[in-house]
């Protein structure tokens, strides 16, 4: 606690912004069961630490790419929830006007390249935004988030390796929720860690616990000096879990209810953030529990804002395809 | 007969075709314990274990290079590609190595591999996994497309598809999955290259492609009651092209449109109109060859401009009742 790579007063901020990120994941739940959102949905309740923890480093300069479990990112970048939630429910106040989705939103302003519905098609972009940094000399570093399925795409070895042999400022991190859809990192992986594959290309790979945030803070925060000096890039395994299924209608057959339970029940990174807080005397309970209901409100509130919002219009279906 | 799904035609398709042949196998993502991204092979690894129904890491250009190396060297590989627009990643594989093997090789290999995906809008998923790119592998010489409409079709040209000794994309569009039609227990293939009229008329023909094919039935419907009477014609396979159906319903009405969900730019629907005005019916034609395509935009998220980006039922009965008040 004594290298906190961020400012003592701005720790409560990221519990606020974790129960954000699970409430509004926990909202498009229930309205994807009602009826209301349309389409798919991937939701990141389990997941929250890795995506608050890593963007609560980076400065308002620095840059994201995100993947089709991407509201978290969003969301820990900064993003306005009012307008993602907007999206979900199509309308026209939405990030992407309601043409994106949940798998699409992007907010170029605040440094989110963009979430992906391709799974490694994120990473190749992240490479290419650092390599602006680089040739004009922006100083920023670009975080790309990507999942243990997308490591086994070739798009995740290619861009490595050309981050790495440019020594670009781009930090890989693998949030390692043990599955793909179905597929089990047991079953497609024969590396013990993901991290190791750093190895092979020259970068450096660490892993770590994904569900607590300090070490998030730490090992990104680490990352992002490297790159920020030139040192390249590095790849970060965040072991976590995703609480819910893959998407809709995953009947979750490939694991057992005792592995959900454990992780629901023991590893739970805003509980633990939680805990850690109050220890520490940042905040009191009283204090967290206003922090919980601050973040509900909001995510009502977003809920609000998208229902009264309005449909984008038909005329709009030709509008953006070229600038 | 008994009917059943879309989804159910081509399980059985699959599950008969492994039963028959010991080289047949399926890989693919999530199409074990979790049967596939829309159940088409749910309950097939459980009969028919796990050397046979393969889950696989999310590598697609492995996948379809892997599919062209074990089909090069004996097997008869079936890849199940989770949505059609991953394609792309593959497209390497599929392009450059599969689909030019037994030219190259001065026709001594073989490539007997089909790539099931599920293709089209609809479901609201968005740009990246809505679309329809089939005109891209139509036009690599060396690869065979096939798009069914129907259970019916499904089941007899997978069969057809996997018997055939080249590489078979085969294209299921997502909505039409649920659709329940007349299919025979046994097992029948339906060879590919042959078209089918799937309704008589007189007065325009309508070729249409994959979930066209049922909005065009039913705009035919439409239509009937105004006294138009519309001749429906599916191909079924775009490679190889059964272009004498076609000829013969177009000679006959004098009329041809060509529907279908790909973007109208660069599509398929300008290969089979400019087939038709190419051959003899093109002295038959009272009017213009319409091409009624997907708007020009990448498919968007929100269900109404979703809708309005592929062509519907009404936009085909405007189309035609246009076609039949213009005469040349
Ligand atoms: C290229 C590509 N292949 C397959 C898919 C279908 N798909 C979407 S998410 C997913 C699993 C991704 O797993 P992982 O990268 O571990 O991310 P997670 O869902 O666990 O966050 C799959 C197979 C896709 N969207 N893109």
């Amino acid at each position: 606690m004594d290298t906190l790579p961020i400012k003592r007063e701005l720790l409560p901020e990221l519990l606020h912004q974790m129960w954000l990120i699970r409430y509004f994941d926990e909202k498009v739940d229930e309205f994807f069961a009602k009826g209301a959102i349309h389409g798919t949905t991937h939701l990141c309740v389990g997941q929250e630490a890795t995506a608050a923890g890593a963007c609560a480093v980076l400065q308002p300069k620095d840059k994201i790419t995100s993947t089709h479990r991407g509201h978290g990112h969003c969301i820990a970048k900064g993003a306005d929830v009012k307008r993602m939630m907007a999206e979900l429910f199509g309308r026209e106040t939405g990030y992407c006007k309601g043409k994106g989705g949940s798998m699409h939103i992007a907010d170029l302003d605040l440094g989110n390249l963009g979430a992906n519905g391709i799974v490694g098609g994120g990473i190749p972009i992240a490479v290419g935004s650092a390599l602006t940094s680089k040739l004009k000399n922006l100083g920023y570093v670009t975080i790309c988030f990507f999942g243990d399925g997308a490591a086994n795409e070739g798009s995740f070895h290619e861009s490595i390796n050309l981050a790495a042999i440019w020594d670009l400022p781009v930090i890989f991190i693998c949030e390692n929720n043990q599955y793909g859809m179905s597929g089990s990192t047991k079953e497609m992986f024969r590396v013990k860690n993901i991290s190791e594959r750093g190895l092979g290309y020259g970068i450096p790979g660490v892993t770590i616990d994904g569900n607590d945030l300090f070490a998030v803070m730490k090992a990104v925060s680490e990352a992002t000096e490297r790159a920020r000096v030139g040192d390249g890039p590095t790849l970060i395994e965040a072991k976590t879990y995703r609480w819910k299924g893959h998407s809709k209608s995953d009947a979750k057959k490939y694991r057992t209810r005792e592995e959900e339970q454990e992780w629901r029940n023991r590893r739970d990174p805003i509980k633990r953030y939680t805990e850690q807080l109050i220890q520490e005397g940042i905040l009191d309970e009283d204090r967290a529990e206003a922090v919980r209901k601050q973040a509900k409100e909001e995510i009502e509130e977003a809920v609000r804002f998208a229902e009264e919002s309005p449909f984008p219009p038909l005329k709009s279906l030709e509008e953006d395809v070229f600038a | 007969m008994r009917e059943i799904t879309y989804l159910e035609a081509v399980r059985e398709a699959l599950t008969q075709a492994m039963e028959a042949d010991a080289d047949v196998f399926l890989f693919g993502e999530d199409i074990g314990i979790y049967g596939g991204a829309f159940g088409v092979t749910r309950g097939m690894q459980e009969q028919l274990g796990k050397e046979r129904v393969r889950d696989t890491p999310i590598s697609e250009s492995a996948l379809a290079g892997a599919a062209a190396g074990s089909a090069l060297t004996g097997m008869r590989p079936v890849l199940e590609l989770q949505f059609s627009d991953f394609i792309t990643i593959a497209l390497d594989q599929l392009v450059n190595q599969a689909a030019k093997m037994r030219y190259m090789f001065g026709g001594k290999a073989k490539v007997p591999m089909v790539v099931r995906t599920p293709s089209g809008s609809g479901t609201g998923a968005a740009a990246q996994h809505s679309q329809s790119l089939e005109a891209w592998v139509a036009h690599v010489p060396g690869l065979k497309v096939v798009q069914p409409s129907t259970p019916y079709d499904a089941k007899g040209l997978l069969k057809a598809a996997i018997e055939d000794d080249n590489p078979v994309i085969f294209y299921e569009h997502k909505l039409l999955y649920k659709t329940k039609g007349e299919v025979p227990e046994e097992p029948y293939s339906i060879p590919l290259g042959k078209a089918e009229v799937k309704r008589k008329g007189t007065d325009v023909t309508v070729i249409a492609t994959g979930i066209m094919v049922p909005k065009a039935l039913q705009a035919a419907e439409i239509l009937a009651k105004k006294e138009i009477e519309v001749e429906v014609v599916d191909p079924r396979t775009l490679v190889p092209l059964d272009e004498e159906t076609m000829i013969q319903s177009v000679k006959k009405t004098g009329r041809a449109c060509v529907v279908y969900e790909a973007v109208k730019r660069g599509g398929y629907g300008a290969e089979i109109a400019s087939m038709i005005a190419e051959s003899e019916a093109f002295d038959y034609l009272d009017a213009p060859i319409v091409r009624l395509g997907g708007k020009e935009v990448p498919i968007p998220y929100n269900p109404q401009l979703e809708k309005a980006a592929v062509p519907q039922e009404e936009d085909i009965v405007q189309a035609i009742e246009q076609m039949v008040a213009k005469v040349i």
